[in-house]
């Protein structure tokens, strides 16, 4: 996509690692989802993560094809996806967290695509034009996302005492991750202070607006405030990063230069 | 001729109840011979009906089992382009699954029977998949040879007298043969590529050969339903005849792509018009059908702990949607008749 577009460079300090944010985020929690393809609870439900994931991977090429395009260093998708460390990854925490059981995936999947649900439609109006347009095809995708997930959420969540008890206990474990999306830095002021895209003030109001009616028709209960801040988006990731990277990246790494 | 079948109506048949079974049973066997399509509601034989369960569930178990093997390279898939390749192609068997399942349940016996079936060890799978894939070459070898051999099994089922599974294998023979040219195109890029990428090639081909030969069943001597299914228009080819049909068509394929078929018999029969190629090791085979292969255990166990944890899932959202509907009911009944009874 970014092909058709004119690469100009980068606008400012903050754009690279803003859209490695974007393009981490959605390739590790494909990653993740894809871990549960020939696995899940019933067959329409491996069908439907292995969809989300190939979305998610979508929107994780185009990014870092566009981020390579206005590098102008030569990086290609693969050069990002599997030629960096751990600390060059720039996903919040929150899409590396392990699975868990289908309660954890669910949670932690939602929580993620209803942040982007907001985030997409606040982008399509940023000044990198390919970065607009990217987030007008990938909101058409979210959008089914988030359909998907507040299903299961409801389903789950006011489903039997079992269900109800694991997602609640899932929603203890991975809430507290939510607050890095919308903790503001140096790249996120430099990103809303030359349009390139929204402030996390706008996002943390779009995405508690739409998870607080879905966590009270689910009858779950976002667990209280904490101090805790996770920081996988300053490239300071828990424990679980280094082994989603070490074997999503084995093989091309035990062959430089190779063509697959 | 067979598409134009389809829109016939079956009056004939459907109107067996007031005939015998003797000419019930006349009038299906002319009916399959004619080269129609017998559907669902039509009247059929028993034997017919369980040889079609019996082979359509057996499909789609192999559809959903088939998904493990691959999915092993989901995660390690060495460039974005190939992972995206895979995990579609992994979806699409877990899709084909879905349409051989429901195709199945047109004859009277559920989805959840079906999978019990797998899980006792009663229904059966594809031996193929009960390989392991150590190397990222067994992915692109799937694609290539063992789709290829499934497509060549699978083409004459578009003509099964049976009707839904005609149907569903129409759509999956499409979406197999696009995986078989995926497959080659990964193993075409890898022949391409480093000493090292070559040598897995030609190691998994090595490994595959054989099994994926055996895929097309024991010899026409030894097939112990062949007969009656030839006759009902289930089973069109010969296993042998389809068998060196494959070797035919993958021979020149193998060329192109420098690899050496593990076969020093393997060679061109100008009086048969046809590759000689050695007998296989049918003990091999029915190790493997009998439980015994390198990952029959793990197969089923990975099958069986899927479905055993995912139960409360399952659970939860039957006991919501019951909810759902109480809740609906309650809606649309006035209040005063919803007073429980003195």
């Amino acid at each position: 996509m970014s092909g058709d577009l004119v690469d100009t460079g980068l606008l400012g300090p903050a754009h690279l690692p803003y859209l490695l944010r974007l393009a981490d985020g959605s390739l590790i929690l494909a990653q993740r989802l894809l871990e549960w393809c020939g696995h899940g609870p019933v067959l329409e439900q491996d069908i439907a993560f292995a969809n989300i994931a190939l979305d998610l991977l979508g929107q994780a090429r185009l990014l870092y094809t566009h981020a390579g395009a206005r590098e102008g260093r030569g990086r290609d998708e693969d050069a990002f996806a599997y030629w960096r460390d751990e600390q060059a990854f720039l996903n919040p925490t929150l899409v590396e967290l392990p699975n868990g059981d289908f309660a954890q995936s669910v949670v932690r999947t939602y929580a993620y695509v209803a942040y982007q649900h907001g985030l997409w439609p606040a982008l399509q109006t940023s000044t990198d034009p390919a970065l607009a347009a990217i987030a007008a095809k990938s909101h058409k995708e979210t959008s089914y996302h988030v359909e998907h997930l507040e299903g299961w959420m409801i389903r789950l969540g006011d489903g039997t005492a079992e269900s109800h008890t694991r997602m609640q206990r899932a929603l203890d474990l991975v809430w507290p991750y939510t607050t890095e999306l919308f903790t503001e830095d140096t790249v996120t002021l430099a990103v809303a202070a030359d349009g390139l895209g929204p402030t996390t003030a706008h996002l943390a109001e779009q995405w508690t607006g739409a998870t607080q009616a879905v966590l009270a028709t689910a009858t779950l209960q976002a667990p209280p405030p904490s101090p805790f801040r996770s920081t996988g988006q300053q490239g300071r990731h828990s424990d679980h990063l280094g082994y989603v990277l070490l074997e999503m990246q084995a093989l091309t790494r035990a062959h430089p230069g190779a063509r697959w | 001729m067979y598409t134009q079948s389809m829109d016939v109506p079956s009056d004939e048949v459907s109107a067996s109840p007031a005939l015998s079974d003797a000419e019930a049973s006349a009038t299906f066997d002319a009916r399959c011979a004619r080269g129609e399509f017998i559907e669902a509601k039509d009247w059929m034989p028993a034997p017919y009906r369980q040889t079609l369960v019996r082979q359509i569930s057996q499909h789609a178990h192999s559809e959903i089992v088939g998904m493990l093997p691959e999915g092993n390279w989901l995660t390690r898939a060495p460039s974005l382009k190939r992972k995206t390749i895979l995990l579609a192609k992994v979806q699409d068997e877990g899709g084909h699954g879905l349409y051989l399942y429901a195709a199945a349940e047109t004859l009277g016996t559920s989805r959840d029977d079906l999978i019990a079936a797998l899980h006792s060890g009663r229904a059966k799978y594809s031996s193929i998949f009960n390989y392991p894939t150590p190397t990222w070459a067994d992915i692109g070898v799937i694609g290539w040879l063992v789709d290829g051999a499934a497509i060549m099994n699978q083409v004459p089922l578009c003509r099964c007298s049976y009707g839904p599974y005609a149907r569903a294998m129409i759509r999956i023979c499409r979406e197999e043969s696009f995986h078989q040219r995926q497959g080659f195109d990964l193993l075409h890029t890898l022949m391409q590529g480093t000493a090292a990428q070559q040598a897995m090639v030609q190691d998994a081909v090595n490994r595959w050969w054989w099994p994926v030969l055996m895929m097309f069943g024991p010899p026409d001597q030894d097939s112990p339903h062949a007969e009656t299914s030839v006759k009902w228009g289930i089973k069109r080819i010969s296993n042998d005849d389809l068998r060196q049909k494959f070797v035919d068509a993958i021979v020149e394929q193998a060329a192109v792509l420098g690899v050496t078929l593990p076969d020093p018999g393997l060679k061109w029969n100008a009086a048969r018009g046809a590759h000689d190629f050695s007998p296989i090791d049918w003990t091999e085979f029915w190790q493997v059908v009998n439980g015994h292969g390198p990952c029959n255990r793990e197969r089923l166990a990975a099958r069986v702990a899927a479905y055993d944890e995912g139960a409360w899932v399952r659970e939860a959202a039957l006991a919501y949607a019951d909810k759902q509907a109480a809740r609906q009911a309650a809606a649309v009944t006035p209040a005063t008749e919803r007073r429980s009874p003195p």
